[in-house]
């Protein structure tokens, strides 16, 4: 049973003026079968909290720990934090010309398992993860996320998922982009990989992926940090009340 | 500028003919051409054809400095429809592929004073050429010629190994109705200079496919032009470089289509790689494809893709389609340089490939689509070449350390 711990994290974002601090003290603990939401407004640092902990060398942990069952995740290179556990579906992915998808699963899945799967039984297995998010078998041949479009990319991050089958999923705005149908594929997706060897933190702005996916905990991320937890009614909340009084507080504490 | 803009004129031929000076010629196809190496003006540096060459470098080929009295052997076993014969200046076939068109071709035309001609007839198995370089610090002159019978089915492999510098001419020339699969090896030591201009000249109905791998060198500069003598011919030029910190990889081509019915099909990719603190790693295409007047039903598509994988390394790539008639049945031209950078690292990475991994990931796919026309199955099947090309360039990203 895996669990992900974050522990007063602190980060900045190296920009032309100097490092400028996004979060400020995140404290949060994911589980095994849990499934947790951070909403929050835009420019909260809710990617940020992401991509620190995937390890984009974009921003700089400054004081703080991230432990995946004990294990310091901030001493990882990126690489090695996916082959500990963690996964980050990311809400732009990056284009990778020349490298075909199926090459780069392959690649992914020899690198996450620790050997190459059995030739036969991968083709089986990727055709079949790709039918159930509704991705043509062409896309196999095609250089990663290149020329897809936004909700392509977002059924192959799942692709991804489903394929590597991660302790700990970080979903970053899987949500956004995606018309009524592909929300409802991508958030099945999700769904088929939640049990309760899993846990999910799944990131977003908006409360309509939380109608497909049901979280067991949601939190209020402003000004760079969690400013409020509850239970799914909190985003019933957000829903009607909208983020505005947490933009204040935040604004007032900061 | 008093010269007329003509669409498609190709900028680095300006001023190829005439002392390879600075005044603009109206088109590829009036490039000029001699046997002699003093109708040629020594290059300064600035004339189009030579301007993204360092002529420091070139160890005097240039300007008659370098003595070119060394030697640089061709090895090559006779075998069952393949005729090799060393033959002087004087022999009648020298000089059917094509003249040369810049002074350091010239200089070795000039300067070689035995040829090697290989002959193929019928359905000869694949044979290897090996050119020695003359060994380091040395200068050296050379002429090959492969040839085919008409009806001639054959795959050549042409090796390039060892030290030292080497200008030459090697001309190609297909009967008509034969087929000929040529693959270009320059896997030379790091001093190694190679200048080289390729003749290739297709007959009727003749179908001609060179593969060019470009990794080992100091420089390499290499400079093919295909010409058709009648209809039908079918020309498929494919390349890859892989240049690291320091070197020069020069591929300049030009197809020129006078006849009609006539096929040309150019991809050309290279790899950079450099380092702080030397020289940076320099790639350089040049694509011109000229369909004359006459050229009708030309079917020609041309395409030059780099991959710079690190800082300090710099890829020129310069195509260009002159088309004097409409009556063609397609022309495309396209260049695309992109880079390796930290996103794609980043991504590949966050799926569990080591960084390692990933850049080799990139590369080897970049360069799968060229290695793959080198055939492995069949009567002219090369199974091992591929496998040691595909390990060669894994050496290469081992010893730049990525």
């Amino acid at each position: 049973m895996s669990t992900l711990e974050i522990k007063d994290l602190h980060a900045s974002v190296s920009t032309d003026d100097g490092p400028k601090p996004i979060l400020r003290g995140v404290d949060l603990t994911v589980k095994a079968g849990e499934t947790h939401a951070i909403m929050g407004p835009n420019g909260s640092g809710k990617s940020t909290l992401a991509y620190a902990i995937a390890g984009h060398p974009k921003y700089e942990i400054t004081s703080g720990q991230v432990l995946l069952d004990g294990e310091d995740v901030l001493g990882m290179t990126v690489d090695e934090r996916a082959r500990a556990g963690l996964f980050l579906a990311m809400q732009y992915p990056v284009e990778v010309p020349g490298v075909s998808m199926a090459n780069f699963l392959r690649s992914a899945a020899t690198a996450i398992r620790g050997e190459a799967p059995k030739l036969r039984t991968w083709v089986k297995e990727v055709k079949g993860a790709m039918s159930d998010l509704g991705i043509s078998e062409e896309f196999a041949d095609r250089s990663v996320n290149e020329g897809f479009s936004g909700g392509e990319k977002k059924r192959h991050e799942v692709l991804q998922l489903a394929l590597l089958n991660p302790k700990i999923a970080i979903l970053d705005e899987t949500d956004s982009g995606l018309d009524v149908d592909a929300l409802r594929v991508v958030s099945e997706g999700v769904n088929r990989y939640r049990s309760p060897e899993n846990g999910i933190l799944l990131i977003t702005h908006y409360t309509r992926i939380l109608q497909h996916i049901t979280p067991d905990f949601v939190h209020v991320f402003a000004g760079g940090r969690v400013v409020e937890s509850g239970g799914p009614e909190l985003a019933d909340d957000l829903e009607k009340n909208g983020y505005e009084r947490f933009v204040r507080e935040a604004a007032a504490a900061s | 500028m008093t010269t007329p803009e003509v669409a498609g004129l190709a900028p680095e031929l300006a001023g190829a003919k005439e002392g390879q000076g600075e005044k603009p010629v109206l088109s590829a196809g009036e490039r000029f051409t001699s046997y002699d190496v003093e109708a040629f003006e020594v290059p300064g540096g600035r004339e189009e054809n030579w301007r993204f060459t360092p002529l420091k470098r070139l160890r005097g080929l240039h300007d008659g400095s370098a003595a070119l009295d060394g030697r640089a052997p061709v090895t090559v076993t006779a075998a069952e429809g393949v005729t090799v014969e060393t033959v002087g200046r004087d022999d009648a076939r020298i000089g059917e592929g094509g003249t040369p068109a810049d002074r350091v071709a010239a200089q070795a035309w000039s300067a070689f004073t035995e040829a090697t001609v290989v002959t193929f007839d019928g359905t000869p198995a694949p044979l290897t050429i090996t050119i020695e370089g003359p060994g380091a610090g040395a200068t050296a002159a050379g002429h090959l010629q492969l040839r085919t019978t008409p009806f001639a089915e054959a795959t050549v492999v042409l090796e390039h190994r060892g030290s030292g510098v080497l200008a030459d001419n090697l001309e190609v020339v297909l009967a008509d109705s034969s087929r000929l699969t040529v693959v270009v090896t320059e896997e030379w030591a790091d001093d190694a200079v190679h200048v080289t201009a390729q003749h290739l000249s297709v007959g009727r109905d003749a179908t001609l496919k060179v593969v060019s791998v470009s990794l080992g060198g100091d420089l390499v500069r290499v400079s093919p032009t295909v010409t058709y003598r009648a209809p039908g011919g079918d020309v498929e030029l494919v390349g890859l470089g892989y240049a690291d910190a320091g070197q020069h990889l020069e591929q300049r081509l030009l197809v020129d289509h006078a006849v009609p019915h006539c096929k040309s099909n150019v991809l050309y990719k290279n790899a950079l790689q450099g380092r702080a603190g030397t020289t940076d790693a320099h790639t350089v295409w040049i694509g011109d494809v000229l369909i004359q007047a006459a050229a009708e039903n030309t079917e020609t598509f041309e395409f030059n893709r780099n991959l710079v994988l690190t800082e300090h390394a710099r890829a020129d790539s310069v195509p260009n389609l002159e088309i004097e008639t409409g009556e063609i049945v397609s022309a495309g031209h396209a260049s695309a340089t992109g880079r390796f950078d930290d996103e794609q690292l980043f991504y590949l990475q966050s799926r569990g490939i080591p960084q390692d991994q990933a850049r080799r990931l990139v590369v080897r796919a970049f360069f799968g689509e060229i290695l793959q026309r080198i055939p492995t199955h069949g009567p002219g099947g090369l199974p091992d070449l591929r496998e040691r090309l595909e390990a060669a360039i894994e050496a290469e990203l081992a010893v730049t350390g990525v």
